[in-house]
């Protein structure tokens, strides 16, 4: 059934439009573990056919990280700093959309100039993990709360996590473990540097910490 | 240009013009039911278009015949709409290749002319209204122009009785995620049309917080009634526009699948905006426009899943 591929694709994609429209940080953080938790699914659609070990074991450790681990200590953070919303980003929120419209047609454009040697059922996860590094950049840019842009750099690598699981039969292992391993301890320490940030400056507005240079 | 005729096809048209206020009865008995009150009766949207129609206008010597015109035109467009929107798998009375467009700016240009209607009484709140009506329609007529194009596309046929026919040959076989998020988009479309309730309340009583209301605040007599009565013939189109994506009737006796058309049009929509405003209050301005442009990503995304 290629309409279950499509219908994850899809809610993916729409995933990231929610990230990119929402101001709630806790509405962000619920969509990043859906985000997470349908990511981990993917590789399991995606190989069917022959499930082996190696992509079992990789999915079922995304989905515990992604889905579960990361909103967390997200939420761990959100709870100890207080703030509810992330108030006036560099671009509005409608413009945003529409930015993101416009990467998604960029994505799609060079997702089909990409000569990839993919399966035909999974051609099209890689303009969805190409939109969500567009979508991953442009939050990680866009917004002013640290912890917003932990989030969007949660999304950057849930895009190359997709790209990944296309290929994810050619990837040792290892070699995917220790990436979602290394995307742990950068979420663990960013927590806590946010949460330091804010005890020391009762905020945790990235574009104020430019002041401080002498 | 291909025009095909077939003598059930006045049907469509005919319940839409007979039928089309009941709708506006059913919605506010159920709202009144859900809340545990008696409700008006089911038929008062006639007993007010009568008492209306009794009624002489009265028009401000600042308006010009823009401001008679408005109502006119207005019902007018939505009439000749309602003559291309086929009722499932029954054909509309006329239909041809691309009338989709025309169906969609058929909308635009009746809700132009209550805009410029608006702006000619000269009244600021008139003026606010009119600015939120087309900011709001700019957004929602893209992602309806496109939903549509997706279905198009997905049944392979441009005109709305041939679409609707293969939407509706009896079964779900056609059914695909990119159907969901148009079916999504289109309702979208429908709320903010009809000036339902998380984009506009048809109920407030408050000038500033208005949309399609305060548009229509200096029209009095049978220009009321005939603006009401619109409203009413729109809702029932775009309703029929919704419910050809989900109802596949087909049972092969032709005067059973009118029936259970004509029931599920009436019920269809009435229960889903009852509910809905039953249920949840209005959307705040500022975040209206981002349900806009998310009906519009609905059917940009279903659009691309059909054009693979």
């Amino acid at each position: 059934m290629n309409n279950w591929i499509d219908l994850l694709i899809i809610l993916l994609i729409l995933s990231n439009f929610v990230m990119l429209g929402s101001s709630r940080l806790a509405v962000c953080i619920r969509t990043l573990a859906i985000q997470g938790i349908l990511l981990g699914i993917l590789p399991l659609m995606i190989d069917r056919q022959d499930l082996v070990l190696h992509t079992t074991l990789v999915s079922i450790g995304a989905l515990i990280i992604k889905g579960i681990v990361f909103p967390w200590l997200l939420f761990k953070v959100l709870r100890r700093i207080g703030i509810r919303r992330e108030i006036e980003p560099f671009v509005g929120y409608v413009p945003s959309l529409f930015i993101g419209l416009a990467g998604l047609i960029v994505s799609l454009y060079i997702g089909s100039k990409l000569d990839f040697p993919a399966p035909e059922s999974v051609a099209d996860v890689i303009p969805l993990s190409l939109f969500s590094i567009l979508a991953g950049l442009f939050l990680l840019t866009t917004r002013k709360k640290a912890l917003s842009m932990v989030m969007g750099y949660l999304v950057l690598e849930n895009g190359i996590y997709a790209f990944g699981s296309v290929v994810l039969n050619k990837v040792p292992v290892i070699v995917e473990l220790g990436v979602l391993l290394d995307a742990l301890v950068a979420v663990f320490i960013m927590g806590i540097a946010t949460y330091h940030i804010n005890r020391e400056f009762d905020h945790i507005d990235v574009n104020r910490l430019d002041n401080l240079k002498g | 240009m291909m025009t095909y005729w077939s003598h059930q096809s006045i049907s469509p048209v005919i319940s839409a013009i007979f039928l089309a206020p009941l709708l506006f009865g059913v919605i506010n008995w159920i709202k009144a039911f859900l809340s545990g009150r008696r409700g008006a009766p089911w038929l008062q949207p006639y007993f007010d278009l009568w008492k209306l129609m009794r009624k002489s206008a009265v028009y401000s010597r600042t308006t010009t015949w823009i401001f008679r015109a408005g109502p006119l035109v207005g019902l007018g467009a939505i009439l000749t709409a309602a003559m291309i929107m086929p009722m499932g798998n029954i054909p509309a009375l006329v239909s041809f290749p691309g009338d989709f467009v025309l169906f969609a700016y058929l909308l635009a240009l009746g809700r132009f002319f209550t805009i410029i209607a608006a702006l000619d009484t000269g009244s600021s709140f008139q003026g606010m209204g009119a600015s939120r009506e087309a900011y709001f329609s700019a957004l929602s007529e893209p992602a309806l122009l496109l939903a549509l194009t997706a279905v198009a596309r997905r049944t392979g046929s441009n005109s709305l009785s041939g679409m609707y026919e293969v939407l509706s040959s009896g079964s779900w076989a056609l059914v695909s995620p990119a159907m969901v998020l148009v079916f999504i988009a289109i309702f979208i479309v429908f709320l903010t049309e009809n000036a339902r309730i998380p984009v506009d309340d048809p109920t407030t009583h408050l000038e500033l917080t208005m949309i399609h209301e305060v548009m229509v605040l200096d029209h009095g007599g049978p220009d009321l009634a005939f603006i009401n009565y619109g409203a009413a013939l729109k809702m029932w189109i775009l309703g029929q526009l919704l419910i050809g994506i989900v109802n596949p009737v087909h049972t092969g006796i032709m005067w059973l699948n009118q029936t259970i058309s004509i029931v599920v049009s009436l019920s269809g929509p009435a229960i889903a905006v009852g509910l809905i405003e039953f249920s949840m209050a209005r959307l705040r301005l500022k975040r209206v426009p981002q349900l806009l442009v998310a009906a519009g990503i609905f059917s940009v995304l279903a659009l691309i899943m059909e054009l693979r």
